[in-house]
């Protein structure tokens, strides 16, 4: 029996010490009416035929030169990162609720909630929640407690150039509780955010660093705008990109007040969205209000050093309907990953990184921009995303180029922006000087025929 | 040995940031990030990860938590590059492979529950509550109900629901337990009216005992205008035996890294697909995938299903945890699934016989167990003070993880205890040996309990000290 290591006789064995005949048996305070008799599942396989068929399925996804991105993107993942991430020690280990059989997970963690700190320069970071998304909803629900709003008058800024998909998360999860969303425009020539005319009532302003255009934002300006109107700076942030641009605690005058994003650039692999995990950064004054798990290291009673879970009276399993969030899971395994992933490459080599895709991605809008028909709608400065407006329909030169083995981008008009031309495009390590020259070539070959 | 990875620290020049990027939004010194060499890294990590108690080294008895093996084919299935190459905005039909895996996954998930559609989008059960929630107000407020403001909830019910339900926007009552395990019946008619939503129950319920008026608790709830919630954290007690859909509840959640053999992975990451009768179908989160009659696979959005509670993620899901669990499901299949419940209760009821035998006292000795059981160390902490939280931390000692304690927290001084249907008769043996052990030193030498555990890293920690002087992140 697959995974179930009990033989005829322990079986009857077990059956006699409990005072049963039968494995039905054990069911008997389950009235009959409620015992299903059959569902609708198919014949078990064995490994060897669930494999071959699984494989089949993995390959009938057509392998494809990535150079889309918008909140997802293909890194590269050096091999001793899921070979250790992977080990049953860590892959099979529970949350460490006991620190003293835990300490493996909790020092990690730590390590991880200290790496954070330093690419954010704030001074807390938590054990990570389910992804980027659903993580800046729990920091604005964080920035409404600090603030203390209470009945309607419940608001948060919203750029209008945050990735859309965030956005629909921000609708889905803070509607629930009646908190306004007030969208703040962008440039639409600039691309980039307009001062906002009021504050509102709103408890804070999310500040994207880059926009969903690719395009960095004034973000000194964005976060003193916010501190000079009372609001709170939520800093929206790409890990891998911090390596290289301004950390969120040194923006504007004072600095952001949380810092939050999609960890997955950091050694998690694309997986068709997830499992990801999302990360959040915040002042010390404002750690009770964090939600989700903290590891904070301690002494035992020998005075050896050690970690354990902390503050968890802000969360469901003590504080029940009165938590900072129902959030229970954190992304544990993808912490692990991500951990090693960043030690791995260490400080200096997540900045070369960075550098890497940058320069890569300058190089590919310049080959890109002298195709015939193409043009930029935006000019200022970018991490490793930008818009091409294409001469035709994006979705349609996206499509056609999938015949040549690239995933061209992200047409914006998926995303109800843009024009129905603009063309998402991103370019990372991965991607070399014959990649880029390729999608050149595959580009324009196929607005010649289109 | 150095036990810090910031003490493994390479020099390297400075990185040059690139030129076209404004100053002003450059980092102002460089990242301070050790620099180890990798076969440090190597070893580190390795090191740190034999500190830790995992299902592949240890036996772990957790209420609540089915810690059951989690095969290590649908680990090397979801990493398949295929998979684990495939962006996100991929086109639908360059992704066929996997949007297949889902929609089966959606299917099987169905016939499981015994529930009419499946969205498997939500991160973990408490995403897959909060869209459950989410869901039976959308409903109400589609019919123009707008007054039901209150959901019922056991006193044992896991944490996660009262506080999913406080982020839903509603007010949460607590149902009392009898004691014998069953709900307060009286309690709950008191409390049904136009003002309720709906109740939130786990069967079998937190206390490892089946809530056997369950068909008459739904006609009632259902009489009253509400909707019936199914917590999914114990599916695998019944799974192939009982379908929550045949038991009246309209809308769930399941753990898919519990009862579909994802693992813990140290805090996750989980998934909390979502499963609804007919009637909620049009509330479900976002994405699902939907399969024309010629076969061709696609997700659905906002145009086609426009009253639903939209996103929860930024894309699909945990598809990773997806893939495991599909995979899971296929090695079983329908033969398989029903030995999981059977051998799981086998287990779970063969220990508490064992247990009370070498003198434990069971919380509910009348009833049979589900796939888990309470004991109850009262009598221990009347005799020598020793307390749950002393007999855990002993166990550890030996090898094996501590059970679930002080939870729930109706039942003094209890211990729940869920073996698992993976575990062998050997094994069960083997603890039930140490838990004998263990009373006859709690009885004879108490300090020896109250100072563990002696054998692991670390002893009991202070974490009085941890929050007062907190220190979450290593100085610079």
């Amino acid at each position: 029996m697959p995974y179930i290591p009990h033989d005829g006789l322990e079986t009857a064995a077990m059956l006699a010490a409990v005072g049963v005949d039968s494995l039905d048996q054990l069911f008997d305070e389950i009235p009959p009416n409620l015992q299903v008799q059959d569902m609708a599942l198919p014949e078990g396989l064995s490994e060897m035929a669930l494999r071959r068929e699984l494989e089949g399925r993995a390959l009938s996804n057509a392998p494809l030169r990535c150079f889309a991105g918008g909140g997802a993107y293909a890194h590269h993942i050096p091999a001793i990162v899921w070979e250790i991430a992977g080990r049953g020690e860590f892959y099979s280990a529970y949350t460490p609720y006991q620190p003293e059989a835990s300490q493996g997970t909790l020092q990690v963690v730590y390590e991880y909630q200290s790496f954070i700190t330093r690419l954010t320069g704030l001074e807390v970071s938590n054990a990570s929640l389910y992804d980027g998304a659903s993580g800046l909803a729990e920091a604005c629900l964080m920035a409404l407690r600090i603030q203390g709003g209470q009945g309607d008058d419940k608001s948060i800024l919203v750029p209008e150039n945050l990735l859309p998909g965030w956005r629909r998360v921000l609708d889905s999860i803070l509607g629930l509780q009646q908190i306004r969303l007030v969208t703040v425009p962008y440039d639409r020539v600039a691309g980039t955010l307009v001062l906002p005319a009021e504050a509102g009532d709103a408890a804070a302003l999310i500040i994207p660093q880059s926009n969903a255009l690719g395009l960095l934002e004034s973000v000194d300006v964005l976060t003193d705008w916010a501190h000079g109107h009372g609001l709170l700076a939520i800093a929206v942030v790409n890990p891998l990109a911090l390596a290289l641009l301004k950390a969120p605690g040194d923006w504007g005058t004072q600095g952001a007040d949380m810092a939050v994003g999609e960890g997955q650039p950091l050694g998690i692999p694309l997986t068709g969205g997830g499992p990801y995990f999302g990360f959040l950064a915040c002042r010390k004054a404002h750690v009770r209000q964090l939600p989700g798990r903290l590891v904070a290291k301690t002494v035992d009673g020998q005075g050896r050093a050690g970690f354990c879970l902390t503050l968890q009276a802000r969360e469901q399993h003590i504080r029940r309907g009165k938590a900072t969030s129902n959030i229970c899971t954190n992304q544990g395994l993808m912490v692990t990953a991500a951990t090693i992933h960043m030690a791995t490459l260490g400080g200096h080599g997540l900045q070369r990184t960075a550098v890497l895709c940058h320069e890569r991605a300058v190089r590919l809008r310049e080959l890109l921009t002298v195709v015939p028909g193409v043009r930029l709608p935006y000019g200022g400065p970018f991490f490793h995303e930008f818009v091409l407006r294409l001469p035709h329909a994006a979705v349609a030169v996206r499509d056609a180029l999938l015949g040549h083995g690239l995933l061209a981008g992200l047409p914006l008009s998926d995303w109800g922006m843009g024009e129905a031309g603009d063309l998402l495009v991103c370019a990372t390590e991965l991607l070399d000087e014959a990649d880029l020259l390729a999608y050149r070539d595959a580009l324009t070959s196929v607005l010649e025929t289109l | 040995m150095s036990d810090s990875i910031f003490d493994h620290d390479h020099h390297f020049p400075a990185v040059e940031l690139p030129s076209d990027i404004p100053a002003e939004l450059l980092r102002k010194a460089p990242l301070n990030l050790p620099n180890p060499a990798e076969l440090e890294v190597l070893r580190h990590y390795t090191r740190l990860s034999q500190k830790n108690f995992s299902i592949d080294t240890q036996f772990y008895p957790l209420g609540s938590c089915t810690m059951k093996y989690n095969p290590r084919i649908a680990h090397t299935m979801a990493s398949l590059p295929g998979f684990a190459r495939l962006h996100p905005d991929t086109p639908a039909p360059a992704m066929q492979g996997l949007l297949q895996v889902l929609w089966e996954l959606q299917e099987w998930l169905a016939a499981v529950t015994g529930m009419a559609a499946v969205s498997l989008t939500p991160a973990a059960g408490a995403q897959g509550e909060l869209a459950g929630v989410a869901m039976i107000r959308a409903y109400h407020a589609a019919r123009g109900d707008h007054e039901r403001r209150k959901m019922l909830i056991p006193a044992a019910a896991h944490g996660t629901n009262p506080a999913s339900a406080q982020m839903a926007g509603f007010a949460v009552v607590e149902i009392p337990n009898l004691v014998d395990g069953d709900l307060d019946m009286a309690f709950l008619d008191q409390h049904l009216g136009p003002d309720v939503a709906g109740i939130m129950l786990t069967n079998p319920s937190t206390l490892g005992v089946f809530e056997r008026r369950i068909a008459d608790i739904a006609a009632r709830v259902h009489g009253a205008g509400g909707l019936l919630y199914y917590d999914g954290a114990n599916l695998n007690a019944i799974l192939g035996r009982v379908q929550p859909g045949q038991m009246g509840f309209d809308v769930m959640h399941l753990n898919l890294h519990k009862t579909f053999a994802t693992p813990h992975g140290g805090g996750g990451p989980g998934a909390g697909a979502v499963a609804v009768q007919e009637r909620l179908r049009p509330f479900l989160p976002l994405p699902m995938v939907t399969r024309s009659e010629e076969g061709a696979l696609r997700w659905l959005d906002e145009g086609d299903l426009p009253q639903s509670i939209g996103r929860l993620s930024a894309h699909g899901g945990n598809v990773g945890v997806l893939l495991r669990a599909h995979a899971y499901l296929r090695r079983l299949g329908r033969v398989g699934v029903g030995r999981v419940s059977a051998y799981a209760a086998l287990n779970a009821n063969y220990l508490l016989k064992e247990l009370q035998r070498v003198g434990y006292q069971a919380a509910f000795p009348e009833r049979r167990a589900s796939h888990e059981f309470i004991l109850t160390v009262s009598d221990l902490q009347k005799a020598t003070g020793i307390r749950a939280l002393d007999v855990a931390k002993r166990l550890l000692d030996f090898g094996i993880h501590a059970p679930t304690i002080y939870f729930p927290q109706l039942v003094p001084e209890c211990l729940l205890i869920e073996p698992t249907e993976t575990e062998s008769k050997a094994t069960l043996d083997r603890f039930v040996a140490v838990m004998a052990q263990i009373r006859q030193e709690a009885l004879a030498q108490p300090e020896l309990l109250r100072e563990a555990p002696h054998h692991l890293p670390v002893g009991r920690l202070d974490e009085a000290l941890a929050a007062r002087h907190l220190d979450v992140a290593a100085a610079q």
